[in-house]
C-alpha cells in the first residue's frame, strides 16, 4: 500500500537518480520539512527547545558527521569530543575577531578548520586500524581538550577559562547570546541540519561515498581495484570533522552559550554519539536522525518518570538512568545490532504489502 | 650528583610502580580480547564495582538501602556487623563470578558472531550499567577502601638513599605492595594457563575459537572462565587503586589509561601489558617532569600516553609484542 514503486514512471535520468525515487517517500520528505520548518517553530517554547529541540538538531548533525567516518569509511573514532571542542573554539575566535562577519559563515569556517584538524588526527588511519585506531583517536580527544585548557590564547586570556559567546544575528534577529528567543535558535540549528543532511545523502551515493563503502567492507581489496586509501580515507576525516565541527561551534554558540572545555566536550561525548551513530544504524543517514533523537529524549523521558512521577531523589535518579541507558543499550545491540534504520527498513517492507501481504 | 638526575631517578621508580598499576587493569583487558576476541571497555568499572563491593561487604553497608529507603521511607544504612578483610576480599570475589556469570548468560551469549565494534559498544553499555549499578547499590559517596596493606612512605629506602645520595626518595609502602601483588599474579596467571586443564583449554580457545570447539572445548565455560579471571584480576587492581586514592567514580576512568598500555604491549600480550604499562608509567612522569612541567604548563599526564602510543604504532602497527598482521583479500 505505501512505498510502492508501481505507477511512479521516470521519463528521465534526472527522474531516475533522484534522492527519493519512491513517490511515497518524497511526499513523506516534503511533509517533513514542511512540519519542521512551518510548523514547529510557531508552537516552539524555551523548554521545547532547550531540552529536546535543539540537542536533537545538533547532535544529529554531529552523529551524520561520525556516521559517515564510523558508519561509511569504516573507521571508528572516539575522539568527536575533541572534533566538537575544535569547532567551537574556532567559532569562538573568529566571532570575536571578525565581529562584522556573519555567523553563519563562521561557523562554516570553523567546520572547515575542524576538516583540517581532523585530517592530521586522520594521518594515523593510513598505517593503523581497527580498535588501534580507536584508541590512537583518543590521542585526539585528550590532546585537544588539554590544549584548550592550557593554552590561554584560545580563550581570550579569560580570567575563569570559559569561552562565551558574544550576541550576533542573522538577518537583524538574534541567534546567539542572552536574548535570543527559542524559535531563532531551533530555526538557524535547523537550517544547518538540512544543509548538512542534504550534502551528506548526496555525498553518500555518489562516487565519493562508494569509495568510502569499498575502503569499509575491504581496504586491501578497494585498493586493488583502484580506491585510493590516501585520499579516500583522508576525506572522510575531512568531511566528518567538517560536520562534526560545526555541531561543536552550534553546541558552543546557539545552545551552551558559555563552555568550559572539559565539561562540555569530554570523553563522554564522544561515547554519547558513537551510541547514536550505533543505536540508529550505521552507515545511514535516517539512523543519525533516529539515534539522536533517542538519546535526546530518553534522558528526558526518564527524568520526568523517575524525579517527576515517582518523586526520588535527583542522585538516584541519575544513578538509575544510567543503569537504564546501560541496559537498554545492551538490549538495543542484542535485539537489533543494524539499530533503527534496520528497524525502519523492516517496517517499509511490511507497509509495501500491507494489508495484502501476499 | 647533580639534583636533577636524583629527581629523574625518583620519578623513575615511581613511574615504575605507577606502570605496574596500569599493566594490572590491562591485563585484565588482555585475557578477555585474547580469549574472546572482545574488546572490554568495561574492565575499569569492573574495578570500581569489584572495589565498591569490597567495601561495602567489610563495612556490612545494607545492599540498595538508598533505592529502599526512597521507595519504603526507611532509614536503612548499615547493618550492626563488619566483615574481616580476607572474608570481604573472597565474598567480594565470589560476586565478581557470579558478575562473570551473568554477563555471559545475558549478553555475551545473544552477541555470537556479531561484529568486534558491536561488542565493544555492548561493553560500553555494560560499563554505564554498572556504574550505575554500583552506585544503587552501594552508594556513590566516595569510600575508603583500608584491607589492611602497608601505606605511606618506606622509611628504609628514604634511609638508604638519603645516606648514599644526601637525598632520600619518596616510595610509597602501597606501590611496593602493588608491585609484589602484580609478579605474584602473572605468576599465578602463567602457572595456571601453562599446566592446568582449563589453562590449556584457555589457550586453545585464545588460538583458534573454531578448532577449540570442534575438539570438544566449552566455548561458554571458557568465557565464564575467562570473565571471572578478568573479574578477579579487577578486584585486584580495585583493591590497590582503591586503597591508594579511595574508591570513586574517576576509578573507573582507570580503563581509559590502561588503552594506550594495550596499544603499545598489543592486545593479544600478556608481558606486553606490563612492559607497556611500565614503559607508560615511566614516560608519562618523566615527561611531565622533564618537558611537561617546566615548557608545557603541566598536566601533560593526561594525554602523554596516548600520543607516545599513538606514534608508535604509525612505526610498529601491531605493538610491542603483538601477533604480526598479516592480511589478504
Amino acid at each position: 500500500m505505501f512505498y510502492r514503486e508501481a505507477g511512479d514512471f521516470k521519463t528521465s535520468y534526472r527522474e531516475d537518480s533522484q534522492t527519493f525515487p519512491i513517490k511515497f517517500d518524497r511526499l513523506r520528505y516534503y511533509a517533513v520539512l514542511v512540519v519542521a520548518f512551518g510548523i514547529v517553530p510557531l508552537f516552539i517554547n524555551d523548554y521545547w527547545a532547550n531540552a529536546v529541540a535543539v540537542p536533537f538538531l545538533i547532535y544529529a548533525i554531529a552523529a551524520i558527521g561520525l556516521n559517515i567516518l564510523v558508519g561509511y569509511a569504516g573507521q571508528v573514532s572516539l575522539g568527536t569530543g575533541g572534533f566538537m571542542a575544535v569547532g567551537a573554539y574556532a567559532v569562538y575566535k573568529l566571532m570575536t575577531a571578525f565581529p562584522d562577519v556573519n555567523i553563519f559563515f563562521h561557523v562554516i569556517i570553523a567546520g572547515f578548520i575542524t576538516a583540517a584538524v581532523g585530517v592530521i588526527f586522520g594521518l594515523p588511519s593510513l598505517r593503523i586500524k581497527g580498535f588501534y585506531l580507536a584508541v590512537a583517536t583518543l590521542a585526539a580527544q585528550f590532546f585537544l581538550v588539554w590544549l584548550f585548557n592550557k593554552v590561554p590564547w584560545f580563550y581570550n586570556y579569560s580570567a575563569s577559562g570559559q569561552i562565551n559567546a558574544p550576541e550576533r544575528t542573522v538577518f537583524g534577529v538574534f541567534v546567539t547570546g542572552a536574548q535570543t528567543s527559542a524559535m531563532a535558535k531551533y530555526m538557524f540549528c535547523l537550517v544547518m541540519l538540512t544543509l548538512v543532511a542534504l550534502v551528506a545523502r548526496n555525498l553518500t551515493r555518489g562516487t565519493v561515498g562508494r569509495k568510502w563503502m569499498a575502503i569499509r567492507d575491504m581496504d586491501i581489496a578497494a585498493e586493488i581495484i583502484g580506491v585510493n586509501p590516501l585520499t579516500t580515507k583522508l576525506s572522510a576525516f575531512a568531511v566528518s570533522s567538517f560536520f562534526i565541527g560545526i555541531a561543536g561551534a552550534l553546541f558552543f554558540a546557539v545552545y551552551l552559550g558559555a563552555a568550559e572545555v572539559g565539561e562540555a566536550f569530554g570523553i563522554q561525548k564522544s561515547f554519547l554519539i558513537l551510541f547514536m551513530v550505533i543505536i540508529g544504524g550505521l552507515g545511514s543517514i535516517f539512523g543519525s536522525f533516529a539515534g539522536a533523537a533517542f538519546l535526546v529524549l530518553l534522558p528526558v523521558f526518564l527524568k520526568n518518570v523517575l524525579v517527576g512521577t515517582l518523586g526520588w531523589p535527583t542522585d538516584l535518579a541519575a544513578h538509575i538512568e544510567l543503569m537504564i541507558v546501560g541496559g537498554l543499550i545492551v538490549a538495543f545491540l542484542i535485539a537489533e545490532p543494524h539499530g533503527l534504520a534496520q528497524l525502519w527498513r523492516v517496517a517499509k517492507e511490511k507497509l509495501r504489502l500491507w494489508p495484502f501481504p501476499h | 650528583m647533580p639534583d636533577i638526575v636524583l629527581y629523574a631517578a625518583e620519578v623513575t621508580l615511581n613511574g615504575l610502580m605507577a606502570g605496574v598499576l596500569y599493566a594490572l587493569v590491562a591485563l585484565g583487558f588482555v585475557l578477555i580480547f585474547k580469549a574472546s576476541g572482545i574488546f572490554n571497555y568495561a574492565q575499569g568499572v569492573l574495578a570500581l564495582f569489584a572495589a565498591l563491593t569490597l567495601v561495602g561487604i567489610q563495612k556490612g553497608q545494607v545492599p540498595f538501602a538508598h533505592l529502599i529507603n526512597a521507595m519504603t521511607g526507611n532509614h536503612y544504612t548499615n547493618f550492626p556487623w563488619e566483615v574481616p578483610a580476607i572474608v570481604a576480599i573472597l565474598l567480594a570475589a565470589a560476586v565478581m563470578v557470579v558478575l562473570a556469570i551473568i554477563i555471559e548468560k545475558v549478553v555475551l551469549k545473544h552477541l555470537v558472531n556479531q561484529a568486534p565494534i558491536i561488542l565493544f559498544m555492548a561493553t560500553i553499555g555494560m560499563a554505564y550499567f554498572l556504574e550505575g549499578f554500583g552506585d544503587v547499590m552501594w552508594g556513590s559517596d566516595i569510600k575508603t577502601l583500608d584491607v589492611g596493606l602497608p601505606q605511606g612512605i618506606n622509611e628504609t629506602i628514604d634511609t638508604v638513599t638519603f645516606n648514599m645520595f644526601g637525598y632520600g626518595f619518596f616510595i610509597d609502602n602501597l606501590d611496593i605492595v602493588a608491585a609484589i601483588v602484580a609478579v605474584l599474579l602473572v605468576s599465578a596467571l602463567t602457572v595456571f594457563s601453562q599446566y592446568s586443564k582449563q589453562g590449556r583449554a584457555l589457550r586453545a580457545v585464545a588460538d583458534d575459537h573454531q578448532a577449540a570447539l570442534s575438539v570438544g572445548i566449552s566455548l561458554r565455560f571458557i568465557w565464564i572462565l575467562v570473565w571471572s579471571i578478568a573479574g578477579f584480576v579487577a578486584l585486584v587492581a580495585g583493591i590497590m587503586w582503591g586503597s591508594k586514592s579511595g574508591v570513586q567514580f574517576s576509578l573507573s576512568l582507570i580503563a581509559l589509561k590502561a588503552l594506550p598500555v594495550l596499544m603499545l604491549g598489543g592486545f593479544t600480550s600478556i608481558p606486553g601489558a606490563i612492559v607497556g604499562g611500565l614503559i607508560i608509567g615511566v614516560g608519562e612522569k618523566l615527561f611531565e617532569l622533564l618537558i611537561g612541567a617546566p615548557f608545557l604548563g603541566g598536566a601533560t599526564e593526561n594525554w602523554f600516553a596516548y600520543v607516545l602510543a599513538l606514534v608508535f604504532l604509525v612505526f610498529r602497527p601491531q605493538g610491542l609484542f603483538g601477533e604480526k598482521i598479516i592480511e589478504r583479500v
